[in-house]
């Protein structure tokens, strides 16, 4: 590749590429785009891939093979979106590979079998219409309510070859810029006008923290892209990384010229092979084309990016600690002030910003910062980036609107519930954030409007909980994660979190005494005030928002012996022999032995019961009884989900 | 001309920050070659680089992706993210942790195969998930297919 000199070398390279070599809008011949995001690549995307590549050239058939990266619907990969028709292949394998070369790519036809068909009858019903199976990306619902300005790039840029960047406009932001001869100061007023928040989960204002960088004092400054996306439920930065490496360049190399740094680095996990590689490629093809490096395109502006490898640990992605991991000691966080824009890796003034903020900043510059911040609610500008998981038909990557609500999202976007169970809680914001009950889904999804009600937005995952999952035990996994990914610098954080475990276990165990609840809030409350970095602080909301909502389940953990989700094991089962009509399954799938045939009944025997519920769930006619232990029995049916024992207990 | 392995010019960095920089690198690279981090192979790094061992000792096990002991042939990694934990994840390690005869983070005896969790793989989608030797990801597992996986593994 000839190495770029000047915005116009950009301009002339653009022109070339477009329609010719780079045509994705398959206007000159079909293409096919592959999802190979991480999901779509364990459903043999690849090679799915290969073989339609392998498969043209035998036929002579002229087409593009795009691997991308996510398109989003991860539960029905892999996919395949076709151009120019725009048609959306859902669980593709490779036996059909060449009926769609066939039909699609040699004569535009649609391989009608693969597309999307809505199964549930329900939606049809309300509907009233028996609508056919859904052709085109735009007419499914779980894109219809997106808005992906980011996740856009997904869809139309192969990872690995910067030229589709390019021809659809890539790097034009920088080169506005740079042609225009922007003041630094400019870019960061067009950001903080913009009202970009950073996406990593507490928010903070871009702009200020720019800015703040510019003014410190120092020669060498430092930009840090943070692709420590340790959060479990997280995977959105990742799919950027992944999908869309040049869109986080691009972003870095504004943030570069408006702090005035001339090193870039970002840091990514270990555990992201592909983000890895996609970023190497693309930071190799970069620096080929002279867009970073020194003087880029001809103005002066030097800027170099290089790639950290995370090693493994949750705490990295907390600023203070990723700055000193890339110094290459232990990931230790340490107290604010000092903040990393006056002195961060190797004390040098750094502007640390998630992955997710920054593939925000190309779209702010070329198109406006007024356009941005039409977008969203009042504080919240722009569009935020979801991995949707959990009990839910529609899981995936989705990007809204802010000011979105749960609602629109687990309904009209997810499709609802799995296997028609009723939504419990959505938890949102992964270890740091909150379980928001079901009566609270109306909530609007924006910085405030969930911090309101217990949660954050956190970096964005969002786990759907059904009947099944027991609150208490879900607070006790979060805190089993932060008590394994403790640093250990500061007691609060590595005791409190052995403490709220120990407790915890005690309660899912059926050991719990009614103290331990204020226990817990009082451990939670102090952790809150006295941990040493962000991480440490939110730690307790996950126990906190579960009590909050559901109180009422602890107490029936400790006062019944009683998991009205059936998951801890601390429930008797009893069978009602007036109905039971001995079919004897019971007998033959429990595990240790305890249920007894009497020749007219079958009886459970309590000693010997380890509660591991296999009867319960094998019984035809639902004759086994789910109870508590303890002053008084509770049976299934007198439960709802919102907690009416609440007073009665 | 930026360093390769610091990303900085020439002269922003002293030597000593430079060396420091470079631990993670190196210790990877030694990861690479022999599957986990000998002591002797540490020695040498603190030799080189003329750092204690101490400090290398300290990063190399702050970090949850350096293993300072051998590995299996085979790694089985099963995600216990939010996901997959509510998927199911919790019994399909105990179906691998009863068929290996391990408990989770241990290797067996003959050095055949190593059980991990990790906090997240990514591809919630399909949970729950589980990863052989990194490369290969199996998604939607249930106990069927996690002892389906268990057998191939351990006849492997």
């Amino acid at each position: 590749m000839t190495r770029l000199t000047s915005v116009n070398d950009l301009i002339e390279l653009k022109k070339s590429l477009v329609g010719e070599r780079v045509d994705p809008d398959g206007t000159k011949r079909q293409s096919l785009w592959v999802c190979c995001g991480t999901a779509c690549r364990a459903g043999g995307s690849v090679e799915l891939a290969d073989k339609l590549q392998e498969e043209a050239k035998n036929n002579n058939i002229p087409v593009d093979v795009i691997k991308t990266g996510c398109l989003g619907m991860c539960q029905k990969g892999p996919l395949i979106k076709t151009m120019p028709d725009g048609y959306l292949y859902q669980k593709v394998k490779t036996k059909h590979t060449a009926k769609i070369i066939d039909y699609t790519a040699k004569s535009g036809f649609a391989v009608r079998e693969l597309f999307y068909r809505i199964d549930d009858l329900d939606y049809y019903y309300k509907r009233d219409i028996f609508s056919g199976p859904k052709e085109k990306i735009e007419d499914l619902p779980f894109y219809q309510k997106q808005l992906r300005l980011i996740l856009e790039g997904n869809e139309r840029v192969a990872p690995e070859n910067i030229h589709y960047y390019i021809a659809q406009g890539g790097y034009e932001a920088l080169a506005k810029i740079l042609s225009e001869k922007w003041e630094p100061e400019k870019v960061i007023d067009e950001i903080t006008k913009s009202g970009l928040r950073g996406r990593g989960g507490a928010g903070f204002p871009t702009g200020i923290k720019w800015k703040a960088t510019r003014q410190a004092k120092g020669e060498v400054k430092v930009i840090v892209a943070n692709g420590d996306e340790g959060d479990p439920g997280a995977f959105m930065d990742r799919s950027i990384m992944e999908g869309n490496p040049h869109c986080l360049l691009e972003g870095m190399l504004i943030a570069g010229y408006a702090v005035g740094a001339n090193y870039g680095f970002i840091y990514v996990r270990h555990e992201y092979p592909l983000a890895l590689k996609n970023i190497s490629i693309a930071i190799q093809q970069v620096k080929e084309l002279g867009l970073i490096g020194k003087n880029i395109l001809g103005s002066g502006f030097d800027f170099d990016i290089s790639i950290r490898e995370g090693a493994g640990a949750f705490v990295c992605g907390e600023e203070t600690a990723l700055l000193v991991s890339i110094e290459g000691k232990r990931g230790f966080p340490s107290p604010k002030p000092p903040f990393p824009a006056e002195s961060g890796v190797w004390a040098f003034p750094t502007c640390i910003n998630n992955i997710e903020t920054l593939a925000n900043v190309p779209y702010i510059v070329k198109h406006g910062a007024e356009k941005f911040s039409s977008i969203g609610t009042e504080n919240s500008k722009g569009t935020k980036v979801f991995a949707l998981a959990g009990k839910i038909k529609n899981t995936g990557l989705i990007e809204v609107p802010m000011g979105i609500t749960l609602r629109e999202i687990i309904y009209d976007i997810g499709g609802g519930i799995k296997d028609g169970k009723r939504l419990k809680a959505v938890q949102v914001g992964g270890p740091s954030g909150g379980c928001i009950p079901a009566d609270l889904i109306d909530v609007e999804v924006d910085f405030d409007s969930l911090s309101s009600v217990g949660a954050i937005m956190g970096s964005g995952g969002i786990i759907v909980l059904d009947e099944d999952d027991c609150m208490v035990s879900i607070a006790k996994y979060f805190l089993e994660f932060i008590k394994e990914e403790s640093c250990g610098k500061c007691p609060p954080c590595r005791i409190g979190s052995y403490q709220m475990l120990e407790i915890l276990t005690r309660i899912t165990e059926g050991k719990g005494e009614m103290e331990d609840i204020d226990r817990l809030e009082n451990l939670a409350k102090s952790m809150q005030v006295s941990a040493l970095c962000g991480l440490g602080k939110t730690a307790p909301n996950p126990v906190l928002s579960t009590m909050r909502y559901f109180r009422d389940e602890y107490e029936e953990h400790i006062k019944h012996k009683y998991c009205r989700a059936k998951s801890c094991r601390i429930n008797t089962y009893k069978i009602d022999n007036d109905e039971c009509f001995l079919c004897g399954l019971c007998k033959k799938v429990c595990p240790a032995d305890a249920v007894i045939d009497a020749g007219d009944q079958y009886i459970i025997d309590q000693e010997k019961c380890i509660k591991c519920k296999a009867c319960y769930d094998a019984c035809p006619i639902d004759v086994i009884k789910s109870l508590g232990s303890g002053e008084e029995t509770i049976d299934k049916s007198t439960i709802n989900l919102k907690g009416e024992l609440r007073d009665g207990a | 001309m930026a360093d390769k392995l610091t990303g900085i010019d020439e002269g922003v960095l002293t030597e000593e920050q430079k060396k420091r920089a470079m631990i993670i690198h190196s210790l990877f690279e030694i990861q690479k070659e022999h599957n986990y981090l000998p002591e002797e192979e540490l020695k040498k790094l603190s030799e080189k680089l003329n750092i204690p061992l101490a400090d290398i000792y300290s990063t190399a096990s702050f970090y949850k992706q350096f293993y300072l002991q051998p590995r299996g042939k085979n790694v089985v990694c099963v995600c216990v993210g939010t996901a997959c934990h509510v998927n199911g994840a919790p019994e399909v390690l105990e179906v691998l942790e009863n068929t290996f005869g391990i408990k989770a983070g241990e290797t067996d005896k003959d050095l055949n195969v190593t059980l991990e969790t990790v906090g997240c793989v990514g591809c919630c989608g399909l949970a729950p998930v589980v990863t052989l030797n990194e490369e290969e990801i199996i998604g939607e597992v249930t106990k069927e297919k996690a002892q389906e996986l268990a057998d191939r593994v351990w006849n492997k």
